[in-house]
C-alpha cells in the first residue's frame, strides 16, 4: 500500500465527489426553491452524456460535444419544465414522484429508441489522455484532475451567482419565502424555469464529463440520481453548501471505503471471504452514512425547516 | 357512474373467471398471466396500506418483495442443493415448503420493515421519499455483490415449492392459490381499513396535528402501518419467486418499487382494489403493446403521466366519480 | 380550590423576539380563565407550550400536580389535557361523526385494534354522539368534514375536545368565524362545560369573555400585565392603555 496508490484513490474519492456535487445542486436548487422532486434528473444527465458522445463523434471535438450537451440538456430542461413540471408545484409529492418517474420511462426509452440499445463512445480528448505529475511522486489522470478542477470551478460560480448577483438574491429569497417572492412581482414563472434549467445544464455537464471515463448508455443517470439523493439528504435538502460538502464526504467514503475495506478484512479472513464481505460492506457503506446522519441531524447537516 | 362495491365485485369475478376459462380453453399462458397479476397486485395491495391509507410515499419497497423473494430462494435452493444453510449452532436445512417458506418470508421482509421504518419515519416529507429509496437501493446493491446467491445473475430454482394437496406446477392450480390468497390479503385488509387501527393510520395521513391533539402518537401508528405493509409485500416476492421459478436483484430494485407504485396509483391511490385493476392494466400493456414495439414502456410513461395529471383518482376513481369512500 | 394547570415562568424566544416572556398563570376547578391581549401578543404560542406542540426556553408547565414540561403533545394528552385549534384541525376527509369517533378513540388509547369495525364500536360511537349532541351537530353526523360550513367546523372542533372526556381544556378561539348566534349558543354551552372541566380560553370576542371569565389574565408583547376578575380588569389602567382603549368602550 503505497502513499502514491492511497493519495491516487483519495484523488478518485475528490473526483467522484465533484461529479455527484454537480449532480446534487441542481437537485437541491429546484427542491429548496420550488418544493420539487425531480426523479428525472437522472435522465437529463444521460441526455447530456448522449448529446456530448454523439457531437463528437460527429464533430471529432470534445470541446463541442460539451458545449452541445450543456445547451442540449438546459434546452430539455426548459422543455420539460414548460410542459410538466409547471403543472407540478402546487401538487403534492407523490404526484410529483410519479410524474418524474414518467419522464424517466419516456426518456430512456425515448432515447433507446433514438440511439438504440448500445453503449456510445466517447473518449477522452487526446490532450488531456495523458497523465500529470504531481508531488510526491504521484501520476494523476490529466483528464480526471481536469473534472476536479471544473468542479470545483463550478462550485465556486455557483457561489458567486448565488450570493453576488440579483438572480442568486431571487433564488435565495425564492428559497425562504415562495409566496411572498411573488408577491414581491418576481416573474416566478421566469424564475422557476431558469432555475430549472441551470440544474438540468449542471446534471447535463456531469454526464458529459463522466460519459468518457465510464460508458454512455441508457439507464447511466439512475445509479448517480440516487447518490445524489444521499448527498442532498446528507446535505440537507435546499442547500448547496450541504450539497458541497455531502457530495465530497460521499464521494470520499465510498471510493475509500471500497479501496480499504477488503484488504482490512484480509488482516483477520481468508482472502475470498474478505473480498466478499469487504466489497459488500463498502456497497452499503454511504447508506449506512447516511442513516448515521439522520439519527443525529434528521433535516441533514446544513439543512433547515423544509 | 358505478358504485364501488360492484366495481370491486366486477374486477374479482372477471380476475377469477377469465383464468378459469382459459383453463377450459386450455390456454395456460393466460393463466400464468392472471398469476402473474395476482401476485403483483398482492405487492400492491401491500404497498397501498403504506401508500394510500398511510400517505407514507415509499420510493423502497421492492426491497421487501425482493426479501421475500430471497427468503424462498435461499430456502428453496438449499434444499434444491441437498446442502443445509447452518450446521453451528444449529441445523437449519433448506425447505420446499410453502407454508414454511411464506412464514419466513413475511418475518424476514416484517423485520427489515421495522429496520428501515424505525429510521425512515423520524423524517418526512421528501427527506421519507429520498431515505426509502436509499435504503431499497442499498440492499439491491448488496444482493448483487452478494455471490452466495447468485449476484448478479439471480438464482434459479428448478421446480416450484410444495403446497398440501396442490399440484402446484399445474398453473390453474398454481393460480388458484394466489388468487386465494390475494382475495384473502384483500379481504384481511379491508378490515384494517375500517378497524380502529385504519382509522388512526388515515386520520394520521389527514392531520397529524388533530391525532397528537387526541393522544395518540403519528411515529407508532405509522411505524405498525409500515410494517405489515412490508410483509404483505415480502409475500408476494415470494409468490413472485416461486412463480417465475427466479429470484434476482431486480426484485429489489427502484424499478420495481416504481412499478409497484404504478399499479396502485393506475388503479387509484388508496381504494381496495386498485391494485388488482392497476396490476391488470399494466401487465396486458406490457402484453399487447409489448408485442407491438419493443419501446412500450414509452407510452406506459405517458399514461401514468396522463392520470397523475389529469385524472388523479386512477381507474376507479374516474368510473366511480367519487372521492374514496369510506362507509 | 385545586390548580388543575400551574403554569410557572414560562419563556420562549424566537431569535431577538421574545414571545413568551416569564409568563404564569393558573386554571383553577370549575374556572374558566381567559387570556386576552392584542394580536401578536403571544397567545397562541403560549398555547402551544401548554398544549406540548413547542418546547419552552425556561419555565415549569404542570398539570394536576403532575410536571409535565417534558412531556410530547400527545402524552398530555392522554392526561386529560384536551385542546381546540384556532384553525380547525379535523380529518377532512372523513364525516363528522367519525371525526368525533377518533376523538373518543384517542381517548381510549387502544389503537392496535385490526379487525373489529371502528364504526361499529358501542362505546366510541357513546361517546361520539352524545358529544355532537350536546354541540348540536348530530343532525350533520353523516356529512363529510369537507361539505360543513366554516361555523359547523368550529362546532366540531369542540365536540371532538368534549369527545376526549378531559379533565380541562385549552380552547384557542373556538368562537372565531362564529355569527352572532352561533357565539352565544357556544357561550352558554361553556358556561355549562366548565363545571365538568375547567377551560383555559384565548378569545378575542369581547363580549364573550366578560360573559363568561372567572378571572382574565392580559397578555401583552408576550408578559401577563393584569390577572383578575372581568371587573378588575376592566378597571384596571395598565389594561385599558395597552388594550381595552383600542376596542373603544366594552359594557
Amino acid at each position: 500500500m503505497s502513499l502514491a496508490l492511497i493519495a491516487e484513490q483519495v484523488l478518485n474519492g475528490l473526483q467522484f465527489g465533484v461529479m455527484l456535487f454537480l449532480m446534487s445542486a441542481g437537485l437541491t436548487l429546484v427542491f429548496g426553491v420550488m418544493g420539487l422532486i425531480n426523479l428525472a434528473h437522472g435522465s437529463l444527465y444521460m441526455v447530456g452524456g448522449f448529446l456530448c458522445a454523439a457531437v463528437a463523434a460527429w464533430s471529432g471535438s470534445f470541446i463541442l460535444g460539451l458545449a452541445a450537451a450543456l445547451a442540449g440538456a438546459a434546452a430539455a430542461g426548459v422543455l420539460v419544465e414548460v410542459l410538466v413540471i409547471r403543472r407540478l408545484y402546487a401538487r403534492d409529492h407523490l404526484d410529483q414522484v410519479l410524474a418524474t418517474f414518467a419522464l424517466i420511462l419516456i426518456f430512456s426509452e425515448g432515447t433507446r429508441w433514438i440511439f438504440g440499445s448500445f453503449p456510445l463512445f466517447l473518449d477522452v480528448p487526446a490532450a488531456l489522455s495523458g497523465p500529470v505529475s504531481l508531488p510526491l511522486g504521484i501520476q494523476y489522470p490529466a483528464y480526471r484532475l481536469m473534472i476536479i478542477i471544473a468542479g470545483l470551478a463550478v462550485a465556486l460560480g455557483l457561489w458567486i451567482l448565488i450570493t453576488r448577483t440579483r438572480l442568486g438574491i431571487r433564488i435565495r429569497a425564492g428559497e425562504s419565502d415562495r409566496e411572498m417572492v411573488a408577491a414581491l412581482g418576481v416573474d416566478i414563472a421566469w424564475l422557476y424555469t431558469i432555475v430549472f434549467a441551470l440544474g438540468a445544464a449542471l446534471a447535463g455537464l456531469a454526464g458529459a464529463l463522466v460519459g468518457a471515463i465510464q460508458s454512455v448508455q441508457i439507464g447511466m443517470g439512475e445509479p448517480v440520481l440516487i447518490l445524489a439523493f444521499v448527498v442532498i439528504v446528507i446535505g440537507g435538502i435546499g442547500s448547496v453548501k450541504g450539497a458541497l460538502i455531502g457530495a465530497i464526504l460521499v464521494g470520499m467514503t465510498d471510493t475509500m471505503g471500497r479501496f480499504l475495506l477488503p484488504p482490512f478484512f484480509a488482516t483477520f479472513m481468508e482472502n475470498s471471504s474478505a473480498t466478499t464481505i469487504g466489497s459488500s460492506l463498502a456497497s452499503m457503506l454511504i447508506y449506512i452514512l447516511m442513516a448515521g446522519v439522520l439519527i443525529f441531524k434528521p433535516q441533514g447537516l446544513f439543512g433547515g425547516a423544509s | 357512474m358505478i358504485r364501488e362495491k360492484h366495481l370491486n365485485s366486477l374486477i374479482w369475478l372477471g380476475m377469477l373467471l377469465i383464468p378459469l376459462a382459459a383453463w377450459q380453453m386450455d390456454q395456460p399462458y393466460t393463466i400464468t398471466l392472471a398469476t402473474k397479476i395476482c401476485v403483483l397486485a398482492l405487492a400492491g395491495v401491500g404497498l397501498n396500506i403504506a401508500l394510500g391509507l398511510g400517505g407514507m410515499i415509499s420510493l423502497g419497497h421492492a426491497a421487501f418483495f425482493g426479501i421475500g423473494g430471497y427468503a424462498m430462494g435461499i430456502l428453496a435452493s438449499h434444499a434444491q442443493s441437498y446442502a443445509p444453510i447452518m450446521e453451528h449452532p444449529f441445523l437449519i436445512e433448506g425447505t420446499k415448503s410453502m407454508l414454511v417458506i411464506w412464514i419466513f418470508a413475511v418475518v424476514m421482509s416484517g423485520l427489515a420493515a421495522l429496520a428501515i421504518g424505525a429510521l425512515s419515519l423520524r423524517t418526512n416529507g421528501a427527506y421519507f421519499i429520498m431515505i426509502t429509496l436509499a435504503f431499497g437501493q442499498m440492499l439491491y446493491f448488496f444482493a448483487i455483490s452478494w455471490p452466495a446467491y447468485g449476484g448478479e445473475d439471480g438464482l434459479s430454482i428448478y421446480v416450484r415449492n410444495d403446497f398440501p394437496g396442490l399440484n402446484t406446477l399445474m398453473p390453474v392450480q398454481f393460480f388458484a392459490l394466489c388468487f386465494g390468497l390475494l382475495t384473502l390479503v384483500i379481504f384481511l385488509s379491508s378490515r384494517l381499513q375500517n378497524s380502529r387501527f385504519g382509522m388512526a393510520l388515515q386520520a394520521t395521513r389527514q392531520n397529524e396535528n388533530r391525532t397528537r391533539a387526541i393522544g395518540l402518537t403519528p411515529y407508532k401508528i405509522r411505524l405498525i402501518a409500515f410494517v405489515i405493509s412490508g410483509m404483505i409485500c415480502g409475500l408476494a416476492g415470494a409468490l413472485s419467486a416461486d412463480l417465475n421459478r427466479f429470484v434476482s436483484p431486480t426484485m429489489l430494485s427502484w424499478h420495481t418499487s416504481g412499478e409497484i407504485m404504478i399499479f396502485v396509483i393506475l388503479g387509484g391511490t388508496g381504494r381496495l382494489f386498485a391494485p388488482l385493476i392497476g396490476a391488470a392494466i399494466y401487465i396486458m400493456l406490457e402484453h399487447f403493446l409489448g408485442g407491438i414495439s419493443d419501446y412500450w414502456q414509452i407510452f406506459l410513461g405517458l399514461l401514468l403521466l396522463m392520470v397523475v395529471l389529469f385524472a388523479p383518482g386512477g381507474v376507479i376513481g374516474l368510473l366511480t366519480r367519487r372521492e374514496a369512500a369510506h362507509d | 380550590m385545586t390548580d388543575i394547570l400551574d403554569i410557572r415562568g414560562i419563556s420562549k424566544s424566537f431569535g431577538a423576539l421574545q414571545a413568551s416572556d416569564d409568563i404564569s398563570l393558573s386554571l383553577k376547578a370549575g374556572e374558566i380563565h381567559a387570556l386576552i391581549g392584542p394580536n401578536g401578543a403571544g397567545k397562541s404560542t403560549l398555547i402551544n407550550q401548554i398544549a406540548g406542540g413547542l418546547k419552552p426556553d425556561s419555565g415549569t408547565v404542570n398539570f394536576n400536580g403532575q410536571n409535565i414540561t417534558t412531556l410530547a403533545a400527545p402524552a398530555r394528552a392522554r392526561l386529560g389535557l384536551a385542546r381546540t385549534f384556532q384553525i380547525s384541525q379535523l380529518a377532512s376527509e372523513m364525516t363528522v361523526l367519525q371525526n368525533a369517533v377518533f376523538g373518543a378513540l384517542g381517548a381510549d388509547g387502544r389503537v392496535s385494534r385490526f379487525w373489529q369495525p371502528v364504526m361499529k364500536d358501542k362505546a366510541l360511537l357513546e361517546a361520539a354522539n352524545s358529544a355532537l349532541n350536546r354541540v348540536g351537530l348530530s343532525h350533520r353526523s353523516r356529512e363529510r368534514v369537507s361539505e360543513i360550513s366554516h361555523g359547523e367546523r368550529r362546532q366540531l372542533e369542540v365536540a371532538v375536545a368534549l369527545s376526549q372526556h378531559p379533565k380541562a381544556f385549552l380552547m384557542d378561539e373556538p368562537m372565531a368565524g362564529l355569527g352572532h348566534g352561533g357565539s352565544e349558543r357556544l357561550t352558554g354551552f361553556l358556561r355549562e362545560l366548565k363545571h365538568e372541566a375547567p377551560i383555559l380560553l384565548v378569545e378575542h370576542d369581547m363580549d364573550a369573555v366578560f360573559a363568561l371569565a372567572d378571572r382574565i389574565s392580559v397578555l401583552v408583547y408576550g408578559k401577563i400585565i393584569a390577572t383578575g376578575t372581568a371587573d378588575e380588569i376592566r378597571s384596571n389602567p395598565l389594561v385599558r392603555e395597552a388594550y381595552l382603549g383600542e376596542e373603544g368602550d366594552v359594557a
